[in-house]
């Protein structure tokens, strides 16, 4: 891990990057990150994500700014910006039901070529997946993703990178942080090593490539 | 007593003490309102908590301590937080005991439409098809009509969340269960004659004697 100031992080993402942002209704999505995003116009992005939160919050500016080619997300019902542009075909929004999601990423992460699961089967998310039966039962095949960068936010980063992330801030940040080819943190907090305690570390310093250095 | 309260308090009914439940946005947050005093049921919100507690008082909002749809809560004594693989582990592992949903349509066959309307409303599914997959028992909260239109039909028009048969289906005017996919009432609520509901319905209705009987006395 190494610490980057803010300008030089969103430097390094060039635009039509593939970009996993974390957050859920923009509760632990790395706001300031975000802002810079827009500040440098970075666009023809994809990026991946629980959802597109509300208009103008998290993830929602990306959109207002009109960055975004195309969402990989669950849910958009709380961003009628986001219905609106995908209606109109601004905007390709692929939604993929939250546990799948969730599952797609950790997969990405870990080294495995998808996963099994019978969410979606007999709806229009099993659309163009292969089924697979095992034991008797139907399961879709659903791939793995991975991503150019992820965008996380923690509550706590220690010097050499290791994360906590607080109560519901956590969601998709811890899975995130395995799956892209170069981690970003913004920490609320940056703490000597050992205020963590190893126990604690909900995220081990070496998935992260930057933390966002403070001012 | 308006119909969403109606609903609410009968699916209330349901829940027993020690169950993991996990509530939808809408009509089902209302159920966590009719819980007993001194029955405790842990609720999960599916972006990474467990013993979601009532909203805080003005101005004591923890700004990283949401429910599902963005909304400042508390977490009760004995809470738990986790990631979203985690969350989603507990829905389509079959580890929560109770989910409450609410509904488009129901189909005869107790298939539930909740996600999307083709061309006008496109939210997405978000959690509710690893929900309705995986949970013990799902129960839906749906008023019994839309502008007089029925919402308990013999095929669902919109896209289906899953296959899965729903368990239980509580309307203001009726319960509804779904034994071997066929809808079959259950209760009448207070007051509400066997004809108003089948005014109100499209789906074929099994109807046991004891409702026939009710209706004729009455």
């Amino acid at each position: 891990m190494r610490t980057i100031p803010l300008q030089e992080a969103v430097e390094m993402i060039p635009s039509g990057a593939s970009i996993m942002v974390g957050g859920f209704m923009g509760i632990g999505t790395p706001e300031l990150i975000v802002d810079e995003l827009v500040r440098q116009g970075k666009g023809d992005l994809t990026i991946i994500a629980n959802d597109t939160a509300s208009p103008g919050v998290g993830i929602g500016k990306l959109v207002r700014a009109g960055l975004v080619r195309r969402f990989i997300v669950s849910h958009i019902g709380l961003n009628p910006e986001t219905q609106k542009m995908m209606m109109d075909g601004t905007i390709i929004v692929d939604l993929v039901p939250q546990g799948t999601l969730a599952e797609r990423i950790r997969a990405g992460g870990c080294g495995l070529g998808g996963v099994l699961t019978p969410t979606g089967v007999g709806t229009l998310a099993e659309v163009g997946k292969s089924k697979i039966e095992v034991d008797g039962k139907t399961f879709l095949l659903e791939t793995a993703l991975r991503a150019d960068f992820a965008l996380l936010h923690a509550f706590i980063s220690d010097y050499v990178g290791n994360l906590s992330y607080a109560l519901t801030a956590r969601n998709f940040n811890p899975l995130m942080a395995m799956a892209a080819t170069t981690v970003i943190v913004h920490a609320d907090n940056i703490v000597p090593v050992g205020v963590i305690a190893p126990d604690h570390v909900m995220t081990p310093g070496p998935l992260v490539d930057y933390v966002v250095a403070k001012g | 007593m308006d119909p969403q309260t109606i609903i609410a308090k009968r699916i209330a009914e349901e829940l027993k003490d020690g169950m993991l439940v996990n509530l939808g946005i809408g009509i089902p947050t209302q159920v966590a309102n009719f819980v007993p005093a001194g029955m405790r049921v842990y609720f999960q919100s599916e972006n990474g908590l467990i013993g979601t507690g009532p909203v805080p008082e003005a101005g004591m909002a923890a700004p990283f301590l949401t429910d599902a749809g963005g909304r400042p809560v508390t977490a009760l004594p004995g809470a738990s937080t986790f990631d979203s693989a985690m969350s989603f582990g507990l829905i389509r592992g079959g580890h929560v005991d109770v989910t409450v949903l609410g509904g488009l349509e129901v189909d005869q066959c107790g298939r539930l439409a909740n996600w999307m309307i083709p061309g006008k409303m496109i939210p997405g599914m978000g959690g509710a098809m690893d929900l309705v997959t995986g949970a013990k028992r799902v129960i839906v909260a749906m008023q019994h009509t839309a502008k007089n239109r029925p919402k308990i039909v013999r095929e669902c028009s919109l896209p289906l969340t899953s296959e899965r048969s729903i368990d239980l289906l509580v309307t203001e005017l009726a319960v509804i269960a779904f034994p071997d996919r066929r809808a079959t009432l259950v209760e009448l609520s207070p007051g509400v004659s066997l004809a108003q509901v089948l005014a109100g319905t499209q789906a074929e209705l099994v109807i046991p004697d004891y409702l026939q009987a009710a209706s004729c006395n009455a």
